[in-house]
């Protein structure tokens, strides 16, 4: 269900703390999210490349991630320049081409794609445990890290009890139609799947009872700073200053 | 000594018949006791009593010679009994399984390095050297019962309450896990519906029906079926 296809990898990146990697793309993103400059917007993308390309990743999977994210930023290329108000760039029929909302959605391809990039190169290079418990480790409240990790954990055990439940009914010669009976079959497969995960979240809940949980949260895992991790914070304020730079100089304010 | 004792144990689940109907049981230190029963005997019920993950509606529960009522005494039971879940999916939360194993004993106020070496020593205990860093969701389903196991032996209980561990095992996995019980010093009550695995563990067997425990000592002569090819002909055994 969850796949991971950037988790595993030798790369420089792959090998950072994944404190430090959380940290330092969250603040990446929020700088990223509020340049407007073209020359600034355009700087980040190629950093954001570069940061993938350090990272080594699948290519393949790569572009299959991006063009689900630009899938959703085509809609906004169909919508908003037509419904931007600002000087009129085109016509098309009665519909009027906007500047402003041509430089818009540019703007939100090159800010999302940036962010999409960091994100896959710095985040989704560590596997979704370390990064629970790297969060942990961060300070992140205890009850949200848990929901984050019992969530990873028992989405696999979901899937396998819905896959029986599906098997089973197809088994049992259902086929989907469009019929109340499919729409009924389907609301009952849901509704049974709410009723087992409620009942399994009862019984782990049972589990970790019996093995002395009290509700805080203890792990083993612990992360260390190494010597050459810290390049990371140094390239990273060197090249956050550089865009700040580069927006304050040319950006539009 | 006794170191678990119900006396005259009632509970049923609201809306419910009886389950438990005056129960009584005494496990004293040593003691090695399986229970049988059909499904719905209340098997798992009186393990869940025990642990005080439900409370019985009538009925005294003492634990290490103390009475146990409120959620605060069961804190401290949980802390010295271990429990095998019927589901080891249950039991197994964290995503990999050397953190799985420290959990009970991080939460025994454990430091991190003393909490990996025992869960370094359990799982080699087990033969589970190696698992430290696979992934739970990927074992296999005997893999899955014995890292629980491990989880649970990694709290050092005084006592284990084992529910159903052998189901979905195959023979292999089975004998591994009946040489494993057999080589602990612990005391135990293991809930199964498989009379050889229970005469190779346990040193008593106690059947549970009509909301009781019932210790049957008479022995009974019974014949076996046995099968195999051309059976159908007369033919004599040595």
């Amino acid at each position: 269900m969850i796949q991971e296809p950037f988790a595993i990898g030798a790369s420089p990146l792959h090998q950072t703390d994944p404190r430090l990697k959380i940290i330092l793309a969250t603040a990446y993103s929020f700088l990223v999210a509020v340049l407007q400059g073209f020359p600034a917007l355009l700087t980040a993308l190629v950093l954001s490349i570069a940061l993938v390309a350090v990272a080594r990743l699948d290519s393949r999977a790569l572009f299959r991630r991006l063009g689900l994210a630009n899938g959703l930023i085509l809609f906004l290329w169909v919508l908003l320049p037509f419904t931007f108000p600002g000087k009129p760039l085109a016509s098309i029929g009665p519909f009027a081409l906007s500047l402003e909302g041509v430089r818009f959605c540019a703007q939100i391809t090159l800010k999302s794609n940036a962010i999409i990039l960091a994100l896959i190169a710095l985040v989704a290079t560590s596997p979704i445990a370390t990064l629970g418990y790297a969060l942990h480790r961060l300070h992140v409240p205890a009850k949200m890290v848990l929901l984050l990790l019992l969530t990873y954990r028992y989405l696999f055990v979901l899937e396998q009890e819905y896959e029986r439940l599906a098997r089973a009914m197809r088994m049992r010669g259902f086929r989907p139609q469009t019929s109340l009976h499919t729409y009924r079959t389907y609301a009952y497969l849901v509704g049974m799947l709410f009723v087992r995960a409620s009942a399994r979240a009862e019984r782990v809940h049972q589990a970790m009872l019996c093995r002395g949980f009290t509700g805080r949260f203890r792990t083993l895992k612990t992360f260390t700073l190494a010597r050459r991790d810290w390049i990371w914070p140094f390239a990273a304020g060197c090249a956050m200053s550089g865009l700040i730079m580069l927006e304050w100089t040319t950006g539009w304010h | 000594m006794a170191l678990i004792r119900l006396d005259d144990i009632s509970f049923a689940y609201p809306g419910r018949a009886t389950v438990l109907d005056r129960a009584d049981l005494t496990l004293r230190e040593g003691e090695r006791i399986g229970l049988m029963g059909p499904n719905g005997a209340g098997k798992t019920t009186l393990f869940h009593l025990i642990m005080g993950l439900l409370k019985p509606d009538s009925g005294r529960i003492e634990i290490f010679g103390r009475e146990v009522r409120e959620e605060k005494d069961f804190e401290s039971v949980r802390r010295q009994i271990g429990f095998l879940f019927q589901d080891a999916d249950d039991q197994l939360f964290h995503p990999t399984v050397l953190e799985d194993v420290a959990f009970g004993p991080l939460n025994l106020g454990k430091s991190r390095e003393e909490a990996q070496l025992i869960a370094m020593k359990t799982l080699e205990k087990l033969g589970l050297e190696r698992f430290e860093e696979r992934i739970t969701h990927r074992l296999s389903g005997g893999e899955k019962r014995l890292v629980a196991l491990a989880t649970v032996l990694a709290m050092e209980p005084k006592v284990l309450l084992l529910d159903e561990p052998t189901a979905g095992l195959d023979e292999r996995t089975k004998e591994r896990l009946t040489q494993l019980l057999k080589g602990f010093d612990l005391t135990y009550i293991i809930i199964s519906h498989e009379l050889d695995f229970l005469m190779e563990t346990t040193t008593a067997v106690y059947a549970m029906a009509d909301g009781r425990i019932q210790w049957d000592e008479e022995v009974k002569l019974h014949r076996h079926i046995h099968g195999h090819r051309h059976g159908a002909y007369p033919h004599a055994h040595e």
